[in-house]
């Protein structure tokens, strides 16, 4: 008897979606059997058992380790690095400095149109944590003591380490031609004199978000091992396949010599999206020292070169009428992405252009060079900076013609992105929804009512906040390719280069051939992210995964099931039209005693192997495709002590259909303590004046949120419309818009509690303390 | 977070190994000391050369159940030696200097940071890592409550996360929420999964009855 038939591979009995035929598109699910299910993620185990390796986990044999001299100074040329006390060091078997023949290729840093040539070790060191030189040794304890044991003169330069000073006359030049970084960016539609006449309150405030870290906790790092010519790469990362090619762009290699391993990673939040410094300095300490060469940075130069969310100085005036109508805003960013070009203002004002309906915007964006590590993606980039400006001038607009803050955002819901050129429109705007329901499910009329009956008595004080969101992107797109092998015996293997960072894709596409072959999850073998053996993906990031790959998922299940219809059809000797695919086997539609078993079909046994094949289809033409969100808090303030406790949030969130409820809601739960860290205890401090170095490079000093700091009470609010046009999942991104309102929406509650504004980020007991004393 | 040397200090560990007060002590005194450590107890009054940081010292660890014999520079912590000399990656790495619990172990029943023990100053102490929890390819009660609740992301700090989920559920067999909060808040995790690692540890809780 075949495995499937006694119901191991397959679900008796469940439904399955209709087949289409070859060439034609598949229908919308509408509802599902698996998909959004609550169940546990196909690859807990290995994540619980401590089975999953991780690129830090990974040991070869005759395996070195790497560590990386970086430079103390926020600006300084290095003159000399002197290493033979370092290279007599017993256990150390290579160093690369920018003396090193061969060892010093070109270094690029980019960002839109702006192009930076530098080295992998450059003479001039423009950020505090610039890679200097680099130490192969047995133990990583040896390599640090050599590193310790390179003498470097420097000559120090002077510094400008805060972007608010980097344009001012005194200032030093970075780079030749001054700290712009490009002119001045400039977008408006409308006139925003005439929308500014129009309304009955204008409003003008400034506001600023500190510079974040990602501190993902698997540190960043990579094996790096090389067999010959061919290399091979164990990292950390986001995105295998970029990280393949960035690797042979450098070192001058063909794609097919670079493979690349990633099939665990312990976060990333936007920084592993490329090969680092470090990739590269692995590669080529291990062609010089003979073994393979692990680099696991440490905790401290994570802090200071892999990447950051880059601080926000934003100005925002605008105009509303007493309905609620929008009438002007007009927003200007000054950001900066640190010494290289690393996007500083990059969607810091997509929200004031997008989210709510306003016929007269301007934006003005200014992006600056400082002496600070370059700026990485972060988890929405820009979005939740230009929140807590927009967001925080939303609420006061709302107390100033007396309206609710969620009634006055109903009152400007958009359905075309204002924002883009030739205004298409979105596939599903959710935005109302979101407010609608959240705040039913929030109980928002409710609370407020009762923090306005209770008064402002004793010295703790409630307050209730909300805020809307949108993401720009989150719609997915091509190019992705999926093979799904089904065995003889039916069971399957699903193969793509996506990798899974903790939000769970793997479960998702699990999930997505489990819907359409009505097979178990838990049996699907999953090979992902290994540019050796898996099919090209784009890195995993822009919450674009999921409206991504799964769509090609389900096109690879369909070419299956297509595939074994043929099969059966030659079997039973029918036309393929006449049957259909059910859980586990093949049936005639109009005879149901004609069926088939898929582990007894001829063609599948003497193949042993059908594969199919799924490729993204192309997007909707002139529609856009974002996930829309809106959250709510609720929080008590200690008017004594300035300390902020948040009691409670709600995450309503339009990312289309719910592909896994559990990482769903999880992803949920993630943004919103993300937002906390941003609202209340994040922030990069560098000592702009003496030394510009950064003061607190450790988990001590900058303080992620811990259990203590998030409320136990979270709820995840799914809103999905039904999005038939979006892909053929009908999937939205998640993984961003999470963590977008949630700082304003902590504001926002803040100033409902104490009646104090609170514009710059963090808010914490310090700062809140001396702003309550007034 | 129990990770204050001061509270071994009160409960000495059985068996003969050294304390870190001891060890330090020792080191700091001179011993004439490249052997196991409990010679470098009974010399701690010798006076001779001080120990090296990469001076190699034989010791006994018992993990897991395991004893292993192993020869270890001074300076090497529990972290190193677990994940690299024995294979245990199970316990991760993630800031080296006690602050986010990736590498929590127990100690004699107490979770603690592998990063900021020395592998010399573990030795006498049952040391319990992540994999020292499964029976066998069976994952235990609260390695099964984690999974279940979708108490993890990226997966890096729950190994920490459950080590410290089962030293709490040792001493506290019926946490309430503030509790686990409490008990869970020397442990990091960036993605955020707190409100399912409040619900797993709850369920472990009752899955170990």
């Amino acid at each position: 008897m075949a495995e499937s038939e006694k119901g191991l591979y397959y679900i008796e009995g469940m439904p399955v979606p209709e087949t289409s035929k070859p060439g034609e598109p598949p229908k919308p699910w509408g509802k599902t059997q698996i998909v959004g299910k609550a169940v546990p993620r196909v690859d807990a185990y290995e994540r619980v058992s401590g089975s999953a390796v991780y690129p830090a986990d990974v040991s070869l044999p005759n395996m070195l380790y790497g560590a990386i001299l970086r430079c103390p100074h926020p600006h300084a040329r290095v003159k000399k690095v002197s290493v033979e006390k370092a290279l007599h060091l017993p256990g150390v078997s290579a160093i690369i400095s920018s003396d090193t023949p061969g060892a010093n290729p070109t270094w690029t840093y980019s960002s839109g149109s702006v192009e930076i040539q530098s080295r992998l070790f450059d003479p001039v060191c423009r950020f505090e944590g610039e890679a200097v030189a680099a130490v192969a040794a047995e133990t990583p304890y040896r390599a640090w003591d050599a590193v310790r044991a390179i003498a470097v003169d420097y000559e120090t330069l002077p510094f400008v380490a805060d972007e608010r000073l980097a344009l001012k006359p005194d200032a030093i030049s970075i780079h030749k031609g001054g700290n712009r970084v490009e002119p001045t960016k400039i977008y408006a539609r409308g006139d925003v004199a005439k929308g500014f006449a129009e309304a009955d309150v204008i409003l003008e405030q400034e506001y600023r978000t500190e510079c974040e870290i990602h501190s993902p906790i698997e540190p960043h790092g990579c094996v790096a091992n090389w067999d010959g010519n061919r290399l091979t790469i164990w990292e950390s990362t986001q995105g295998v396949y970029r990280v393949q090619s960035n690797v042979a762009d450098i070192l001058n290699l063909p794609l097919s010599m670079v493979r690349v391993i990633g099939h665990y990673m312990g976060g990333a939040f936007g920084s592993k999206l490329q090969a680092g410094k470090y990739t590269v300095i692995a590669a080529l300490l291990a062609k010089r020292s003979g073994g393979p060469v692990k680099i696991t940075l440490s905790r401290e130069e994570t802090f200071l070169a892999v990447g950051n969310r880059p601080a926000a100085n934003m100005k925002l005036k605008a105009g509303i009428k007493k309905d609620g109508t929008l009438t002007a805003l007009d927003f200007e960013c000054l950001g900066t992405g640190g010494a290289y070009p690393a996007g500083g203002t990059s969607g810091v004002d997509w929200l004031v252009r997008d989210l709510y309906l306003c016929s007269n915007v301007r934006t003005k964006s200014t992006d600056v060079y400082v002496n600070a590590g370059p700026a990485r993606a972060f988890r929405a980039p820009g979005h939740p900076q230009g929140a807590w400006a927009l967001e925080q001038m939303m609420d006061a607009l709302a107390e100033a013609i007396r309206m609710d803050p969620v009634e006055v955002r109903l009152k400007n819901i958009p359905s075309v992105s204002q924002g883009r050129k030739g205004q298409p429109p979105y596939t599903t705007t959710g935005l109302k929804e979101c407010l609608k329901e959240g705040a039913a499910a929030f109980g928002w009329q409710q609370a407020r009512k009762q923090i306005a009956e209770s008064g402002k008595k004793g010295t703790v004080r409630r307050g209730v906040g909300m805020a809307g969101a949108l993401w720009a992107a989150g719609g997915g797109r091509p190019p992705s390719t999926i093979i799904l092998k089904l065995f003889s015996d039916g069971s399957v293997n699903l193969n793509m280069g996506a990798s899974d960072i903790g939000t769970g894709t793997k479960t998702v596409m699990a999930l997505v051939v489990a819907e359409e072959l009505g097979a178990n999850p838990d049996l699907i073998q999953i090979e992902h992210a290994d540019t050796g053996t898996t099919q090209f993906a784009t890195p995993s990031g822009g919450s674009k995964t999921v409206p991504t790959e799964s769509p090609a998922v389900r096109a690879a299940a369909i070419d299956v099931k297509q595939q074994l219809l043929a099969i059966a059809a030659r079997d039973l000797k029918v036309e393929a039209d006449s049957l259909e695919f059910k859980s586990g086997g093949i049936v005639s539609k109009t005879d149901p005693s004609r069926k088939i078993r898929i582990a007894e079909l001829s063609g599948l046994k003497q193949r042993g192997v059908v594969v199919g094949i799924g490729y993204r289809g192309p997007n909707p033409e002139n529609k856009i495709a974002n996930p829309f969100a809106a959250q709510f808090c609720e929080v008590e303030v200690d008017i004594r002590t300035g300390e902020v406790r948040i009691i409670r949030f709600l995450g309503a969130h339009d990312s289309g259909r719910v592909m896994s409820r559990l990482t769903y809601d999880n992803q949920v739960f993630g943004g919103i303590t993300m937002g906390i860290g941003l609202a209340a205890t994040e922030a990069r401090i560098l000592d702009g004046n003496q030394t510009g170095k950064m003061v607190n490079r450790n988990w001590h000093d900058y303080k992620l949120p811990t259990a203590l700091d998030v409320p136990a009470d979270m709820v995840s609010l799914p809103i999905d419309l039904g999005d038939t046009e979006v892909n053929t999942t009908g999937a939205k991104g998640l993984g961003e818009p999470v963590t977008i309102p949630t700082a304003a929406a902590v504001a926002n509650a803040v100033y409902h509690a104490t009646g104090v504004r609170v514009t710059t980020t963090p808010i914490n007991p310090v700062k809140l303390c001396r702003l309550l004393a007034g | 977070m129990e990770n204050d040397p001061k509270d071994k200090e009160k409960n000495p560990p059985k068996g003969r190994g050294i304390t870190r007060r001891r060890f330090l002590k020792t080191v700091g005194s001179g011993a004439a000391v490249a052997a196991a450590s409990d010679v470098l107890t009974s010399l701690g009054s010798v006076e001779a050369a001080p120990v090296k940081p990469e001076e190699v010292l034989r010791i006994n660890l018992l993990v897991n159940g395991q004893p292993h014999r192993l020869m270890v520079e001074s300076r090497w912590s529990l972290l190193f030696v677990l994940r690299e000399k024995l294979g245990l990656t199970g316990t991760k790495v993630g800031c080296e200097r006690g602050e986010c619990g990736a590498c929590t172990v127990l100690i004699d029943a107490v979770p603690r940071y592998a990063c900021m023990t020395l592998a010399v100053e573990a030795e006498g102490s049952e040391i319990v890592t992540l994999e020292g929890l499964m029976h066998g390819e069976e994952l235990g009660p609260v390695q099964q409550a984690f999974a279940e609740h979708d108490a993890l992301q990226c997966g890096y700090c729950t190994p920490g996360q459950i080590m410290s989920a089962e030293g709490l559920l040792r001493r506290n067999p019926n946490p309430t929420v503030d509790e686990i909060r409490m008990g869970m808040s020397g442990n990091l995790c960036r993605c955020g999964a707190y409100p399912h690692i409040f619900k797993a540890v709850g369920r472990a809780a009752r899955l170990k009855k």
